[in-house]
């Protein structure tokens, strides 16, 4: 017969939430960041097609780092929650405070009940009208939730990443500076320059490891659609990047 | 190896369609889910609820539209004058719905949203034909309540990128799905706009001729079907129609359709005949 050894409660869920970092620092940086003409995702992402950033709504966008599987899986969740929430209410009742608040119901279970938590993080975005109506919630492994103002950063080298945002980030940044401005950060971190990678030259800014997406914050005026995801790839991300070396 | 249930996920994720999963864990959402309990089998429901009529859709070169008429009826009384029954499904296509009114718009707002889910899903557009497929789905599962009277009809029209054509497929009550070529007309003014179709269309329409076509079509259903509303000039109430071309689903503008209506009323009343 086995021994069961004692093992503190505190003891248990620290294993928990250290396996869970371990995880989620491995993986590679996004940054959500709420700007004056909408919400730029900006991921980096090798692969065009196993995305880290998705539509869940009409106004309401899903970013994650961490295991693929993992967040895929409560990415299609939050598609049909939102989906069914629209078609049996109506569509503006869908908000990202309901997704963000099943989300950490969901992640919290998981993180108590099951052998191992979700090594996730994710951000749930939903952009207003105006500038104060944006919302930025980030979920981590263990179902807490915050709300986050201006921008956020998760995945392994978040610290050096915030570092070089902090100076370029303001609330009247348009969608391309604030793209430019996160892949510099992302790069410089990526390379070890973090904290000034804006400013120690230019480093050349790959678009094939990049994935971006913006939330509009009118896509009625701009694109006649209430749908305000839009991915940016292919030649539109490259004059979005070059934009910044040219000034 | 999978353990048995993990493989087990793997077939099960193969649909990842909206109305699949509403009917697995929302079934009382389903529009086709309405119950008229046991019902003598000779009882007729169609006069219980409004009935939309005529829709029309033509093909033109690089594109396709559908027009549908304004007049929802119960009985001999008109029960909406303001009724819209045609609806873009998502950016390259159109849907219009005739039969029993509140089940056809639960239907095309059922149907928007399962092209969306799909999108959204699996992050690509679903094809053409796979669109005409699901549509198919619902309405066969419709087939109880068409039945007892309450049949729902659509009309499906679609931007074929890979061909760069316009295509239209029309449906019946068991979910028989079939395409259609040049126009093709559905409720019930369907036979005379088919007429008027088949002496107006031509392989050569532009996107405006194609819109006066439309309009032309629908008056003529209008002239001698009293379900089908025509152009209400005191209301100012003009037929809905959509153009889907390689640019995406668009709504012909109030005063674009204001016009033809008008340039069609003063053709025919210069002309001084009986039609």
């Amino acid at each position: 017969m086995t021994q069961q050894f004692y093992v503190s409660p505190e003891q248990l869920m620290k294993d928990r939430a250290d396996f869970a970092r371990k995880g989620i620092s491995r993986g590679r940086s996004v940054v959500v960041m709420s700007c004056r003409d909408g919400i730029a995702l900006v991921a980096q992402n090798a692969s065009p097609s196993l995305h880290k950033l998705g539509e869940i709504y009409d106004r309401i966008a899903f970013a994650a780092v961490g295991k693929y599987n993992e967040f895929e899986s409560l990415r299609q969740a939050g598609v049909r929650y939102a989906d069914v929430r629209g078609y049996s209410y109506a569509r503006e009742d869908v908000t990202a405070r309901g997704l963000a608040s099943v989300y950490a119901q969901s992640l919290g279970a998981v993180f108590t009940a099951e052998s191992k938590p979700f090594e996730v993080e994710l951000v749930v975005a939903e952009v207003g009208r105006s500038q104060e109506a944006d919302h930025l919630y980030r979920l981590t492994f263990d179902g807490s939730i915050a709300d986050e103002a201006g921008f956020v950063v998760m995945g392994g080298a978040a610290d050096a990443v915030v570092g070089g945002l902090r100076d370029t980030w303001s609330a009247d940044v348009g969608l391309a500076d604030g793209v430019r401005a996160a892949a510099r950060a992302l790069a410089g971190a990526a390379t070890g320059t973090a904290g000034d990678g804006d400013r120690s030259g230019t480093p050349a800014l790959d678009p094939s490891v990049l994935e971006v997406a913006f939330l509009e914050r009118d896509p009625d005026t701009l694109r006649g659609s209430h749908r305000a995801f839009r991915r940016i790839g292919g030649p539109e991300l490259e004059i979005v990047l070059q934009g910044g070396q040219e000034n | 190896m999978l353990p048995d249930d993990a493989a087990a996920a793997v077939p099960r994720a193969a649909s990842t369609s909206f109305a699949d999963y509403l009917g697995a864990h929302h079934p009382g959402l389903l529009p086709s889910n309405r119950s008229l309990g046991p019902a003598p089998a000779t009882s007729d429901a169609s006069r219980l609820a409004p009935h939309a009529t005529t829709i029309v859709s033509l093909t033109f070169p690089g594109g396709v539209l559908m027009a549908g008429d304004r007049r929802a009826t119960m009985g001999n009384v008109i029960a909406s004058r303001h009724i819209e029954k045609v609806f873009p499904a998502d950016r390259s296509s159109v849907l219009g719905i005739a039969g029993s009114a509140g089940i056809g718009v639960d239907l095309a707002r059922l149907f928007q949203v399962e092209l969306e889910h799909y999108e959204k899903i699996e992050a690509t557009m679903m094809s053409l034909d796979g669109k005409a497929n699901r549509l198919a789905a619902m309405v066969r599962q419709n087939l109880p309540m068409a039945m007892q009277g309450l049949a729902v009809v659509p009309l499906f029209a679609g931007f074929d990128a890979d061909r760069h054509l316009g295509r239209l497929f029309s449906f019946d009550v068991t979910g028989g799905r079939y395409e259609e070529h040049e126009h093709h007309s559905v409720g019930s003014g369907s036979v005379f706009a088919r007429g008027a179709l088949k002496k107006l269309w031509n392989p050569h329409l532009t996107e405006a001729s194609a819109v006066r076509v439309a309009v032309e079509a629908l008056y003529d259903a209008a002239d001698d079907d009293s379900a089908t509303g025509g152009p209400d000039t005191v209301r100012g109430l003009w037929p809905v129609v959509y153009v889907v071309d390689a640019a995406g689903t668009r709504r012909v503008p109030e005063r674009e359709l204001e016009a033809v209506a008008h340039t069609i009323i003063d053709a025919r009343s210069s002309a001084g005949r009986e039609a």
